[in-house]
């Protein structure tokens, strides 16, 4: 914003309640179950509700990935907002249709439909009777008012996964309910999979709908993504692994087919820790009755040694980190790994299970760390005030605090809207925790150079 | 690019329509129309503002986006709560490319803030207006603004929250100005509602409460013009070499003080016709300040766009001036068109954006010799695309009626009429026209298609039959038509480019596509083992000497 630093002045607020939130560190339901649809072979995302939604939401998670994201609307009128929103659903479908011949349309609802109270599953019952050729129809309601993207995400899993896992004939295969990271995560849990020998079904897979290559002529944008067949079989397989810290094993997709077929069920924190990532390898190597390949010890062991180098520049060191709750609190059982204090875990996500999931990970820590739920970037800066911290790890949303506090700020996450590539950064695993590792480091080191009143080359 | 085989834009748009059930076709065979001008410029009539069929991905925004994010956002110390769920306001927060240059260290600017009453089931079930007052009351208490802006979201106008008598409220106990804006987000076809409604709120609770005359000659006021990448600030600073004085700006690099003084000024120069050319008019007819229509995107539009104001303060010195800044300028321009000319020449460009801009780029491809072979506007009118002289024939719908229209009367103290009409007769007689937009298309060569809220579908579509040099639009469009291997230049934002403006801009522009169009990656996008003829890659051994 101009060459000028202002900011509003603004005066100390600390402990009143807040009313207003202040730039928030959330985002709203429907944009999580758009990514999850967009993860999903021969899927386009429909929101139920008003275009502006729609548009905003579509053109969010394009500046995030840097890649087309289609999302079709109902488009509601005033009108509508009186009657209803069944014609304008039905005729949305429709043309969704007949533009690009779809498997699949996911339905989620914004606020405003919500708000009048469609039923939507009557709606698409009554429709698809009248227009049998119309593909299939999955929904989710995704109010935001009562959730957060996250939420959307999960809840969005859970219902493709109701709608379409009709059978429990068993196979080989392992469901993956990876939750919301990156297409590079992606691509490296699938890479992971094979070196195992499974047969795995990771839902949502955007690992090309969010990272594609260049075309050279138009393709319609629905391609890529867990296939549907795949989904189809989800309740006779192996297992499914799903990694979450806050999020609810009843209400998860996982929980479901656990409940529904008894498909076994393994659920764990996002791995990115070395202690997370063993337990999930040694989860798949379970699975698959095969040993680690030689790869993963070669990755664990210089990740060790990494840890082991570069110890001095980050032990007793302290950060804030912000973003999804399940990121949160794998971030910080990696972060505590390395010896630097996660003093500051905040979250606008509201599941209310933060600090007991945070205390689960790293209990030793905890007297040290404050947590914030339910939170915005207003309150976080007050908090990252008082814990006097050396670094931040979060979306690029935190910016402004990392101006303010004049210290690195590592981008991970989701929205990433100042820097290339962020559909290429590894979270997980070891090659994950050593890219991050890297990075946190360099960040440091870069600092105290840029501190030094000499400039060494040697630190 | 390769010279291309003529191609009937009538064949194009039946292939367009073709992709669609029968009433979607129906309907936009009346929104794509090939241009055809007889001499009097009379162009055919195209279907415009009009609502965006379900299922059909458009690029437009809403009403509140148009509101709060357009016409407000920009303003940096007017502090803006938008009512409603956390979504509306967070995609909304500083996504424009809005740029602002505080007075002073202790100016305010709350652009890179957002602030929401972010509402919750409860809210939604038994009303939100206690939870704003609190806001309100919270946003003054802490950052004590000059003024505060309330912006209704869609479920707010669900549920009945009355914001302006909230706003009225807060306004009396905090002693500040604080007004609501009802901008539902499916109160109108596009953005193009919520501009309505921004303005209209503007001029009735900010427009002429300002009391500081200023003392500088030729004070002139732009209207319609944001300020993306930093296009006021050279247009800004063009005018004061030319010793033109800029009151406000709506709304770019914009402040309360600004607009709150807007009507001390002695013209109004619309750039962006869309969005505000209904705040001209009330300005004239409640203040007497006339306005007339100028462009600065293009250095031959500049110039004349500097000539017009000159012309209508009828002061020597000041036309003077005028030439010589643009003799000055054009030296330069002219020598970087002649040699991007070279390379550009013939090439093809479409535009599909905003109210005004892809009528407005056309002047840059142009001077480069480049033709625009297909335009259309997101959220524009008909008399944008065919010119004013079609108003008076322009159905009201519901959607139209939607909006306020306000009812304005001179102001008892404050109208000063800058021109008698026999000054106005005169001026229009030498060649200056007051209250005068031509529209896109009678600027555009028949044969050339307009496609008014253009689909992701169509405009896919439209690069694979046309394979345009370059394809101008939005971020939503930029990476689907990368992908297709034609470059693309988003105007919205400048891809974080530009300025564009003005003479400096327009050289900014020239360079811009030039780099682009010219780049070699385009080439590269079929890997050698993929190229025809060549099935097996071939390597030669080199030898160690
Ligand atoms: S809810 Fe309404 S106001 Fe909010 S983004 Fe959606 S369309 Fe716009
Ligand atoms: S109305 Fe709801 S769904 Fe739409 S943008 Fe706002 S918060 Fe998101």
């Amino acid at each position: 914003m101009g060459k000028s630093k202002v900011t509003a002045k603004p005066n100390p607020t600390s402990g009143e309640c807040r009313h207003a939130t202040r730039n928030p560190c959330r985002l709203c339901t429907p944009f999580g179950a758009c990514m999850v649809f967009h993860g999903i072979s021969g899927c386009v995302p429909f929101i139920h509700g008003s275009q502006g939604c729609a548009t905003y939401i579509r053109r969010y998670l394009i500046g995030h990935y840097r890649e087309p994201v289609d999302i079709a609307c109902s488009n509601f009128a005033e009108p509508t907002t009186v009657f209803g929103g069944k014609q304008n659903l039905e005729t949305g479908l429709i043309n969704v249709a007949a533009q690009y011949v779809p498997e699949m349309i996911g339905i989620c609802t914004t606020c405003l439909a919500e708000t009048i109270g469609d039923d939507v599953p009557m709606f698409l019952h009554e429709i698809t009777k009248q227009h049998p050729d119309l593909p299939r129809l999955v929904q989710v309601a995704t109010p935001s008012y009562c959730g957060t993207h996250t939420d959307g995400f999960n809840q969005a899993v859970r219902s493709v996964v109701e709608a379409l896992a009709q059978s429990g004939a068993k196979h080989h295969g392992v469901n993956l309910f990876s939750g919301m990271l990156s297409p590079a995560d992606l691509r490296y849990l699938k890479e992971i999979m094979t070196d195992f020998g499974l047969a795995a079904t990771v839902l949502p897979d955007y690992s090309d709908s969010f990272d594609g290559e260049v075309w050279g002529q138009y393709k319609k944008n629905i391609e890529h993504g867990t296939a549907i067949a795949d989904i189809e079989k989800a309740g006779g397989a192996r297992a499914s692994i799903e990694f979450y810290s806050t999020a609810s094993s009843k209400k998860s997709a996982g929980g479901y087919l656990l409940e529904r077929f008894g498909t076994p069920y393994y659920g764990m924190p996002i791995p990115i820790s070395v202690k997370d990532t063993d337990r999930f390898l040694s989860v798949v190597s379970q699975l698959s009755g095969r040993v680690p390949p030689d790869k993963y010890d070669g990755e664990r062991g210089r990740l060790i040694d990494a840890y082991v180098d570069g110890h001095k520049y980050v032990f007793e060191k302290r950060a804030v980190v912000y973003g999804e709750e399940c990121l949160v609190v794998s971030l910080a059982s990696f972060l505590s790994e390395i010896g630097i204090v996660p003093a500051l875990c905040a979250s606008g996500g509201h599941s209310g299970r933060l600090r007991d999931a945070l205390a689960e990970q790293i209990p030793e820590m905890m007297p040290d760390v404050t947590v914030l739920e339910d939170t915005d970037f207003w309150d976080i800066a007050e908090a990252a005030k008082a814990v006097r911290p050396d670094l931040i790890i979060g979306n690029s949303n935190g910016y402004k605090l990392k101006r303010e506090l004049g210290i690195p700020l590592i981008r991970v996450g989701l929205p990433i809207h100042d820097r290339i590539g962020a559909s290429r950064i590894l979270h997980v695993g070891y090659r994950g925790a050593q890219q991050l590792y890297d990075r946190i480091v360099n960040a440091l080191i870069e600092q105290q150079q840029e501190e030094s009143s000499v400039g060494y080359t040697h630190i | 690019m390769s010279p291309r085989k003529e191609i009937d834009a009538n064949e194009i748009k039946e292939q367009l329509l073709k992709g669609y059930p029968s009433k979607v076709a129906r309907k936009r065979s009346q929104q794509i129309v090939v241009n055809a001008k007889d001499e009097a410029l009379n162009v055919p009539e195209i279907k415009a503002n009009t609502r965006t069929t379900p299922g059909i991905i458009t690029q437009r925004g809403c009403t509140y986006a148009g509101c709060k994010g357009v016409v407000l956002g920009p303003t940096r110390d007017i502090l803006n709560l938008t009512h409603g769920p956390i979504g509306c306001g967070f995609y909304s927060w500083l996504t424009r490319r809005n740029q602002t240059r505080p007075v002073s260290d202790e100016d305010h600017n709350f652009m890179t803030y957002c602030f929401s009453t972010d509402m919750q089931e409860n809210e939604i079930i038994f009303g939100g207006e206690k939870k704003l007052a609190e806001a309100i009351r919270e946003a003054h208490r802490v950052f004590k603004p000059k003024a505060i802006g309330v912006f209704a979201t869609c479920p707010v106008g669900l549920i009945g929250d009355d914001i302006h008598t909230v706003a009225k409220q807060m306004s009396e106990e905090l002693g500040i100005n604080v007004f609501g804006f009802s901008c539902e987000g499916y109160k109108g076809v596009s953005q193009s509602a919520g501009h309505h409604i921004a303005n209209n709120q503007l001029f009735k609770h900010v427009i002429g409460r300002g009391e500081k005359p200023s003392e500088e000659k030729f004070r002139i006021n732009l209207l319609g013009e944001y300020n993306i990448g930093g296009d006021a600030f050279i247009i800004d600073d063009l005018l004061k070499r030319c010793g033109i004085h800029l009151g406000a700006t709506f709304s770019g690099n914009s402040s309360y003080e600004g607009f709150e003084n807007a009507h001390h000024s002695d013209l109004n120069c619309v750039m962006c016709h869309r969005s505000i050319n209904y705040v001209a008019d009330m300005i004239e007819e409640k203040y007497g300040v006339p306005w007339i229509k100028v462009n600065f995107i293009g250095a031959e539009a500049t110039a004349k766009s500097l000539r017009k104001i000159a012309q209508y303060f009828e002061d020597e010195a000041l036309t003077k001036r005028v030439e010589e800044v643009i003799a000055e300028e054009m030296e330069a321009v002219e020598a970087v068109q002649r040699e991007i000319r070279a390379r550009c020449e013939g090439k093809l460009a479409m535009l599909f954006v905003g109210g005004s801009r892809a009528h407005h780029y056309q002047e840059l491809f142009n001077e480069i010799g480049m033709k625009t072979i297909a335009a259309g506007y997101e959220f524009a009118h008909r008399d944008d695309y065919e010119g004013r002289k079609v108003l008076p024939t322009i159905k009201i719908d519901a959607d139209s009626r939607n909006i306020e229209e306000l009812t304005v009367t001179a102001d008892p103290k404050e109208y000063r009429p800058r021109k008698t009409e026999e000054q106005i007769e005169a001026l229009e007689a030498s060649g200056l026209e007051f209250k005068g937009y031509e529209g896109m298309m009678p600027t555009m060569e028949n044969g050339t298609l307009v496609v008014d809220d253009i689909s992701q579908y169509e405009s896919e579509k439209l690069i694979e039959i046309f394979k345009p040099a370059i394809f101008c639009a939005g971020i939503k469009e930029k990476y689907a038509v990368q992908k297709t291997g034609t470059p693309m230049l988003q105007l919205h934002s400048y891809d974080y480019g530009g300025p564009f403006a003005a003479f400096q801009g327009a050289l900014t522009f020239y360079r811009t596509v030039d780099r682009m169009i010219s780049a070699r990656i385009w080439s590269q996008i079929k890997p050698p083992w993929k190229m025809a003829g060549q099935p097996t890659l071939e390597a030669e051994f080199v030898h160690a000497e």
